[in-house]
């Protein structure tokens, strides 16, 4: 949308939503991560730590590659605040999960 | 999205201004939703992070082992990535001017998401019938939770979009459609991106 | 059948059998019964509606704010006297026990997030457009359902004074307490409901400002060039943004464990009481400062304006305001150091704790440079201004002294810990709010409030504020702990106690004063003839007439500079007109909607249902939220242009005002 104002309508369109390539490409590589993943764990390919950190591995990198060729994330006019603010909430985020992970270990049971 | 309707329309000069300030106002709206995509990353996490801290909270009961089926899943993820690709292929006809390539590509996005709640929801029949239920433990407390928020959002963007298509219908496609659909196809690219995370901490770890 | 309705009536539904809640809903039912007569009598229904209830102005709903924020501080501090007065003696029979539970939960949710969120809305509301020479804010139309999903949240929480039964596991609701084996009534889940649809509202209104921040800015308006108070906003926004999704996810879960009996913080069933406490100060702590940060903001422009200087320190004031709304996700764990999580835990955050306390000093010294040869007017909002420094600056340490975790052990729980976060919340964020609201009332309704009243209750707050809360750090150590509805006569704490109280009541005198002031000066209306009320403005909001015309500005205003106002009036003193602006154009603005309000309704109805576990008032309020939603999606016209013309009689008659 916001490319929009600077390019005007004119035959550059398609950059600035994503063009068909950027998304088989983006659908071919997402598929490729979730099979890798889903391979590893149900054939036990793996000790449970490696398992644990490539399938973590894999969801981040799917989670990359949608962002790229999905939400167009680079495409936005400049300054990129939803970038800006994306990667805080990233930040946050990490910090939630890790946070009560490493607080409530010593009250979780098991 | 007024600019066909209001008085001032037929005015040359206004006019320019007025369609600057609608892009202007659209954009903004954009802005707006990607900062409430942020929120819902956050809400996503809070959940994330309980049901990282009751992972192991099966008070004896059942555990994620014996009670998950992975097929039923596997089918739930593709759906769930292909629609995201159509529903990707669907901004890309809009944007060629394509109303008719715009709805089609729309509907089938929305089937593939009905298909998808309809393997969630009757995973969670089965379970409840097995005796699996919210009250079985913290760990199936957090898993209901987490797995039916998800759920919870798709039906929402299921809904939005028969309603947008409706508008698409009836306005075809302007300035106000078009935002419509780019972050109606935001929030349903974000939806697939959490199922990611779904799959790998619920479900893979789950029956590592 | 009417019998046993009458029984559920009297014994379930309204609360019985108490002489204060009596009193209460009389008075309650009274004046609603006088509002709707005096509406009726002077025909004011429809003016109600299309002016108040339907209006997506931020002036309008700043103001609805502050109103609201008005009558929950006067409903919170009535609940301070009552906890006050219990404990003025040992062993006083005024409030039994259950009741004191509900008087201080009450009290703390009311002032922090029925009192200090609304008024903090209002001011942003008021504000930040006209601070940054814009029209509205982003999102007018989400704007009105905030402040509408504030006000039924805050009324559903309310009413369960009277119906149903007020909560009474304290202002965070700690399970298991607070789980359906501790709390059965249904206090707790209005207290869940109740926060939960205003907690929506105030989340939709930190998206808001920081669109509205980032995006809505005059021509030429750079960052770096914002006023202090609009930085302040933006920090607190962001702030909002990212802790808010923490406190709806957690009084969700809750709500599950209530309502549908699963396992999350019960002591059965695997369940985690202590996560609840975690999850909720990863919301609580930022909460506290999302609160301060924007009176930091007041605090600084009001400093810069009666000091004639420019603030002190520009750059490092935006960097402290930044650095602490990032470093307040990191602090969490201060709030229960004694949970027990390990020393490398406990550490951790007492470090991280003391490290946002550097950010806070250098804001200190930044005002008093600011005031430092400054020639400083002693206007009420420079008062509050000034009382607030060493009250905070005696706060902040008491702050830093229980972060340290062992000392902590000491500390928790006592009357020290209470009475250092009075004195941060009091002389922080309530001096912070007065202050704000003394600086932009004429502003808002183009008169300013009296001086001597106001004088008299700022003395009356300060000196009420010390005089109850000192003795509070003393007893503290003397090993009074909180939330103890009686003490014994051998404690010794008597005295401190009785002095204490005297202090609160001191303090609900300041606030009499404050009312009175208010009625003085409507009365005795002196009409504020210029914008530039102080005249000494120095941003672009005391560049326009006050109040405000709907659309504020009539032309955008360009800006160069920081303190744009005032570098106006240096270049027009010496002789350097400002370009004339060009024609007027016709003004785009939003229309009002109804739709807000009636959407606040349903979820209002919805949470009673919920309340109460009434499905067929759950659906319905359900489907009235959807079909609302709905409606404003298929509105393909929902705003208009101001025709030229009218702005121009509109200027022509505020021109004539002046």
């Amino acid at each position: 949308m916001a490319n929009h104002n600077t390019h005007g309508h004119g035959h550059d369109e398609h950059e600035s939503h994503g063009s068909m390539k950027s998304y088989v490409i983006g659908f071919v590589i997402s598929i490729v991560l979730t099979i890798l993943p889903l391979v590893v764990v149900l054939n036990d390919l793996m000790d449970k730590t490696p398992t644990l950190i490539f399938i973590l591995i894999m969801a981040v990198l799917q989670f990359v590659v949608q962002l790229f060729f999905f939400m167009h994330l680079r495409e936005e006019k400049k300054p990129r605040y939803n970038v800006m603010a994306l990667i805080f909430g990233l930040v946050i985020l990490v910090t939630i999960i890790a946070g009560s992970i490493w607080i409530m270990a010593y009250n979780t049971v098991g | 999205m007024a600019h066909t309707v209001t008085p001032h329309g037929g005015h040359g000069h206004n006019d320019h201004g007025h369609h600057d300030d609608h892009h202007d106002h659209e954009s903004i709206k954009v802005l707006g939703f990607w900062m409430f995509l942020i929120t819902d990353v956050i809400l996503f996490g809070t959940l994330f992070a309980t049901f990282s801290v009751l992972h192991n909270s099966t008070n004896g009961g059942p555990t994620p082992h014996e009670m998950f089926e992975m097929p039923g899943v596997i089918a739930e993820t593709f759906i769930l990535l292909t629609s995201s690709f159509t529903s990707g292929i669907a901004v890309l006809q809009m944007h060629k001017g394509n109303k008719k390539g715009l709805i089609g590509w729309l509907i089938i996005t929305a089937l593939l998401g009905a298909s998808f709640i309809f393997l969630e929801v009757s995973e969670f029949i089965k379970m409840v019938d097995e005796g699996v239920t919210i009250g079985t433990s913290g760990y199936w407390s957090a898993f209901f939770t987490l797995v039916g928020t998800h759920g919870l959002h798709v039906s929402v963007g299921l809904c939005w979009m028969v309603g947008l298509m409706i508008q698409i219908g009836k306005h075809g496609i302007n300035s106000v459609t078009k935002r419509k659909v780019t972050i109606v196809s935001l929030y349903w690219h974000f939806l697939d991106v959490v199922w990611i995370f779904v799959l790998t901490v619920v479900y893979l770890m789950g029956v590592m | 059948m009417f019998k046993e309705f009458w029984d559920f009536l009297m014994n379930d539904f309204f609360i019985t059998g108490d002489p204060l809640i009596l009193g209460a809903q009389v008075s309650i039912g009274l004046s609603m019964v006088a509002i709707v007569i005096a509406l009726t009598y002077f025909k004011k229904w429809r003016w109600l509606w299309t002016e108040w209830l339907t209006t997506v102005d931020h002036k309008k709903i700043g103001i609805m704010y502050v109103i609201a924020a008005l009558l929950m501080l006067f409903r919170g501090g009535v609940d301070a006297l009552l906890i006050r007065t219990q404990l003025a003696v040992p062993q006083l029979e005024f409030l039994h026990a259950g009741h004191y539970n509900a008087i201080f939960t009450t009290h703390g949710v009311i002032m922090i997030l029925f009192m200090a969120m609304p008024l903090m809305f209002g001011l942003f509301n008021i504000v930040v457009p006209l601070q940054i020479g814009a029209r509205d804010v982003a999102f007018p139309y989400l704007n009105s359902l905030s402040f509408w999903l504030f006000f039924f949240g805050a009324m559903l929480f309310n009413v369960s004074f009277v119906i149903g039964g007020s909560p009474d596991a304290g202002w965070l609701a700690y399970p298991p307490l607070s789980e359906l084996s501790g709390s059965p009534g249904l206090g707790q889940d209005f207290y869940i409901w109740g926060i939960q649809i205003s907690g929506i509202g105030s989340l939709a209104s930190g998206i808001n400002f920081v669109v509205t921040i980032l995006k809505m800015r005059a021509p030429g308006m750079k960052l770096m060039q914002m006023p202090m108070f609009t930085w302040s906003v933006l920090s607190s926004s962001i702030t909002i943004m990212f802790a808010f999704p923490i406190l709806t996810v957690t009084l969700f879960l809750l709500f599950i464990d209530r309502y549908l009996g699963a396992h999350f913080f019960t002591l059965d069933g695997g369940g985690n009481p202590m996560m609840y406490v975690n999850l909720i100060w990863m919301w609580g702590h930022p909460e506290v400062y999302i609160v301060i940060l924007p009176a930091f903001g007041v605090f600084s422009d009001v400093v810069s304006t009666f000091s004639k200087k420019k603030l002190f320190g520009y750059k490092s004031m935006v960097f402290a305001l930044m650095s602490i709304s990032f470093f307040s996700f990191f602090t969490w764990l201060h709030h229960f150091f004694t949970m027990g999580s390990g020393a490398d835990v406990n550490a951790f955050f007492a470090v991280t704790t003391m490290l946002i306390a550097i950010p806070t000093g250098v804001k200190v010294f930044n005002w008093l440079f600011t005031m430092f040869r400054g020639r400083i007017t002693f206007s009420q909002p420079m008062l509050w201004t000034i009382a607030f420094i060493p009250c905070f600056v005696v706060g902040g340490m008491t702050g830093v002294m229980l972060s340290v975790a062992p000392a902590d052990f000491q500390f928790h729980n006592s009357y020290f810990l209470i009475a250092h976060f009075h004195q941060v919340l009091i002389g922080g964020v309530v001096f912070g709010y007065f202050a704000g609201l003394y600086y932009w009332w004429p502003k808002m309704f183009g008169f300013k409030l009296h001086d001597g009243l106001g004088k008299w209750a700022f003395w009356l707050w300060n000196i009420g504020f010390y005089v109850c809360f000192m003795p509070q750090y003393a007893l503290g150590l003397m090993g009074m702990t909180r939330r103890f509805n009686e003490y014994n006569f051998d404690l010794g704490w008597q005295p401190l106690n009785i002095v204490s109280t005297v202090g609160a009541f001191i303090m609900g005198l300041g606030f009499i004063f404050q009312v009175w002031q208010i009625a003085h000066s409507i009365k005795f209306l002196k009409k504020e003839k210029s914008g530039d009320a102080w005249g000494e403005g120095r941003t672009l909001e005391w560049s326009i007439p006050s109040p405000a015309p709907m659309y504020n500005f009539a032309h955008l205003p360009e800006v160069t500079s920081s303190d744009e106002w005032w570098e106006e009036k240096q270049r027009r003193a010496k002789g350097i007109q400002p370009k004339a602006p060009g024609p007027l154009e016709p003004i785009h603005m939003p229309k009002n909607s109804g739709i807000p309000f009636i959407m606040s309704v349903f979820f209002f109805i919805a949470g009673f249902g919920f309340v109460w576990h009434w499905t067929w008032m759950i659906v319905p309020g359900l489907i009235g939220v959807a079909c609302c939603l709905f409606a404003r999606s298929f509105d393909y016209d929902p705003d208009y242009y101001i025709p030229v013309d009218e702005i121009e009689r509109t200027e022509a008659a505020l021109k004539g005002v002046r």
